[in-house]
């Protein structure tokens, strides 16, 4: 016997799938987009917050809420729109259309959706604010994490959580007055009243704005979200994004060294750093945690202005037009380009499809269900009977009345259950203003109407007001022969 | 625990176990496993004084919080019953044809006698009163015992050859057994059939008819509701329409049986449960 082979394995040291976040601790900058980001953040704010309490009047017995998704009564109120759950596919235009309206954005403007827009970047810049308010700016508040526990840190610490969860529990509720008559959801909940499914909801949407604003923040962007991953497809080189001019930034030095040696003008301060909420260095590049909030350009701007040279050394602008003034050219916006132009077409059609579909909305669906058991019945005196379940979905605030008659089939009669007891050609079914009317109608023909098994027949429906006619494919079964 | 052996690797205790020369290891718990552990442990104590737990000779222990699902579930039908409360109400105080008149109350028993119909009926009657043979068909317009929403309902309530006092009960004789000769059997079967039109009629099987069927089915076989008595001119056979089947019927009768409804359901219940019948398509 030989030896055993003992080998050595040697295990690599590995570099560790798992980063521990650092806190990104962004500073307070005033500027020209700070000023557009609160203005975008305050009118978000106003329609979150206010647009489910616009009243809109329907008529007795509607709900009066101009912008609603009931689920108990199984609608969707836009103002005068109104959807039925069967009508789901305007939901899908909608999602269509923000999707291409977001490809549209990010060509023309970069990512302006994540840096303005996002819930998620809007919600977590409050947060923070009410964090600045309370424990200071970048510097202070980075020293004040630091420092033993006091009684103020104590205090600060627990009014800031106090705030944001009031916040979160708003915007929890606000989230649920879209889905629920907003006034009496409201009284529900504050008088105690209400249902665990609004309590249970508005708690779930708190408790989401409560962690991923007051604590993922970021990292929602860079981990969470899939649109960071692929935003790049949209780009190209004439989309505006957040750039710098490394052709005149760079080398990048002290200011004071400037005369002295061959520097560019970037004083490395390190404020479009400090200022970004995601913690990134757009001199680097675009990179994908940039999230396009311009506050770096801002930053660079206080400091350019206080020097006196040049600003938008960091700018909002596209990477062929950096290229053209680094080279001397003049630069020159082109919006329009194959890729907006594609976009804006397929969202124009989208629109028209949409509108198209709205306009001619039907206003009555119907659907009719045949037995199938029993199959067919044969009757006392040899006809033979089927029967029928007939659903008519009346999508207006108006009665409506139908006549309804059999065609194609020979010898036809009707009874339907609570209105025609014995056999007749013609019935008239009523549907109340926006109801769905039930009804079992039972068909009888003689045995010789029937050539085999199956006979395609149809139901004619004529609506008794104006006179339009609407047809009903459906089939009548006999014995098999 | 003499000697503990520690690994050199992995710096850990081993268990002293030891097969071809590999050792067990004696890694401790993860923490977090630990005390999850200690905390369904707590979590099993807390739940045994709050909730029944413990079986004790002849009871168990009820728990501080006095929570049982039996209570539970008889407070949700007593809440349910109260929800129904101002249907049930005009239900018990209305005849059913009234209540059938009206469209609401109509919806109300359309819904609940379908599940009604579902639970109690459907197995032998199949699901829409489709029937099978030996059991009629309820979608049908042929009624042995009528099918009035009134009849309908004394039906269901006292049932056909059941164990109530009032069921409705009837009793076809047996022909065989040397009261009819077989050719006389024969004949009469080719009798009734003719009366739907097939079979062959002839002066024989007429004269045995007008003796020993027309009593209750009628001179003509247009049936006797007031003893269940099926009509036979219409084509539609319980237990079958061939000559074979008829002349097993004649000889030797079966009969089925329908139990009484009157304990299981309630007198509102069983309206629900006539008004969905008499809807099946071949109500009176």
């Amino acid at each position: 016997m030989s030896e055993p082979i003992v080998e050595q394995h040697h295990i690599p040291e590995s570099p560790g799938l798992y980063a521990k976040h650092q806190k990104v601790y962004p500073q307070e900058i005033g500027g020209y987009y700070r000023n557009l980001k609160w203005k975008v953040t305050a009118a978000i704010m106003a329609f979150y917050f206010l647009a489910p309490w616009i009243r809109w009047d329907r008529g007795e017995g509607q709900p009066d809420q101009a912008i609603l998704v009931s689920m108990t009564l199984r609608r969707l109120y836009f103002f005068d729109i109104e959807i039925w759950p069967q009508e789901i596919y305007y939901l899908t235009g909608i999602l269509v259309l923000a999707a291409v309206g977001l490809f549209l954005a990010t060509s023309m403007a970069g990512r302006v959706w994540c840096g303005f827009t996002c819930w998620q970047t809007v919600w977590t810049d409050l947060f923070v604010w009410v964090e600045t308010r309370l424990e200071g700016d970048r510097n202070k508040r980075m020293k004040f994490d630091k420092a033993p526990w006091t009684l103020d840190k104590l205090g600060r610490k627990t009014l800031k959580q106090i705030i944001w969860i009031v916040f979160s529990i708003l915007t929890g509720a606000g989230w649920i007055f879209f889905f629920n008559d907003a006034p009496t959801a409201a009284m529900d909940m504050l008088t105690g009243q209400g249902t665990w499914g609004l309590y249970g909801f508005t708690l779930l949407f708190a408790g989401t704005t409560y962690l991923l604003a007051g604590f993922a923040r970021e990292q929602v962007c860079i981990y969470m979200c899939p649109w960071p991953r692929f935003q790049g497809a949209m780009f190209d080189e004439h989309s505006l994004i957040v750039t710098y001019e490394a052709w005149r930034g760079e080398p990048r030095g002290k200011a004071k060294n400037k005369e002295a040696g061959n520097l560019g003008d970037c004083v490395d301060c390190n404020l479009c750093v400090n200022v970004c909420p995601t913690g990134v260095d757009i001199r680097e590049g675009d990179q994908f945690q940039c999230i396009g909030c311009a506050l770096c350009v801002d930053a660079c701007n206080s400091i350019m202005t206080k020097l006196g040279r040049p600003g938008e050394l960091i700018t909002y602008d596209s990477v062929s037009n950096q290229m053209a003034r680094e080279r001397g050219d003049v630069p020159k916006k082109r919006l329009i380009r194959k890729r907006t132009v594609a976009y804006t077409l397929l969202l124009c059609a989208v629109l028209a499809l949409m509108a198209y579909g709205l306009v001619n909305r039907s206003e009555l669906e119907i659907n009719v269900q045949r037995d199938r058991s029993p199959l067919f019945v044969q009757l006392s005196d040899g006809q033979i009977r089927n029967g029928y379940t007939f659903k008519l979905l009346n999508m207006v605030a108006e009665p409506q009345t139908f006549t309804l008659m059999v065609d194609e089939l020979n010898g036809a009669k009707m009874t339907v259950i609570g209105v025609a007891p014995d056999p007749v050609d013609q019935v008239t079914l009523d549907v109340g203003p926006d109801t769905v009317a039930t009804y079992r109608i039972f068909v009888r023909a003689p045995k010789e109407s029937l050539s085999s098994q199956f006979k395609d027949m149809e139901f004619v429906l004529t609506n008794s007001a104006t006179g339009q006619i609407i047809e009903y494919d459906s089939r009548f079964a006999g014995p098999d022969r | 625990m003499a000697n503990i052996e520690r690994d050199e690797v992995s710096g850990t205790d081993t268990t002293g176990h030891e097969w071809d020369g590999i050792k067990e290891l004696n890694t401790p718990l993860p923490n977090w496993w630990l005390w999850t552990f200690y905390a369904t442990i707590l979590f099993s104590i807390v739940y045994w004084i709050l909730y029944p737990a413990w079986p004790t000779l002849s009871d168990y222990t009820k728990g501080v919080l006095g929570y049982s699902s039996r209570v539970n579930l008889t407070e949700d039908l007593e809440a349910r019953d109260k929800a129904r409360e101002s249907w049930t109400k005009q239900f018990a105080a209305l005849p059913i044809a009234d209540i059938a008149k009206d469209r609401k109350l109509l919806e109300f028993a359309m819904a609940g006698g379908k599940v009604i119909f579902a639970d109690n009926c459907a197995p032998c009657h199949g699901s829409q009163g489709s029937g099978a043979p030996g059991y009629p068909v309820l979608a049908d317009d042929d009624w042995n015992w009528g099918g009035s929403l009134e009849e309908i309902e004394t039906t269901i309530r006292f049932g056909i050859r059941s164990t109530h006092d009032d069921t409705r009960v009837s009793e076809m004789p047996v022909f065989s057994d040397d009261y009819l000769s077989p050719t006389q059997i024969a004949a009469v079967a080719d009798h009734v059939l003719s009366l739907s039109g097939s079979g062959s009629a002839s002066a024989a099987g007429a004269e045995v008819y007008a003796e020993e069927c027309a009593a209750c089915h009628g001179e003509n076989g247009e049936g006797g509701r007031d003893f269940g008595a099926p009509r036979l001119t219409d084509g539609i056979w319980l237990y079958g329409g061939t000559k074979e089947a008829l002349v097993a019927q004649i000889g030797n009768p079966k009969h089925g049986v329908m139990p009484h409804w009157e304990d299981r359901l309630s007198d509102v219940e069983r309206k629900q449960a006539a008004i969905y019948v008499h809807s099946l398509g071949g109500g009176e």
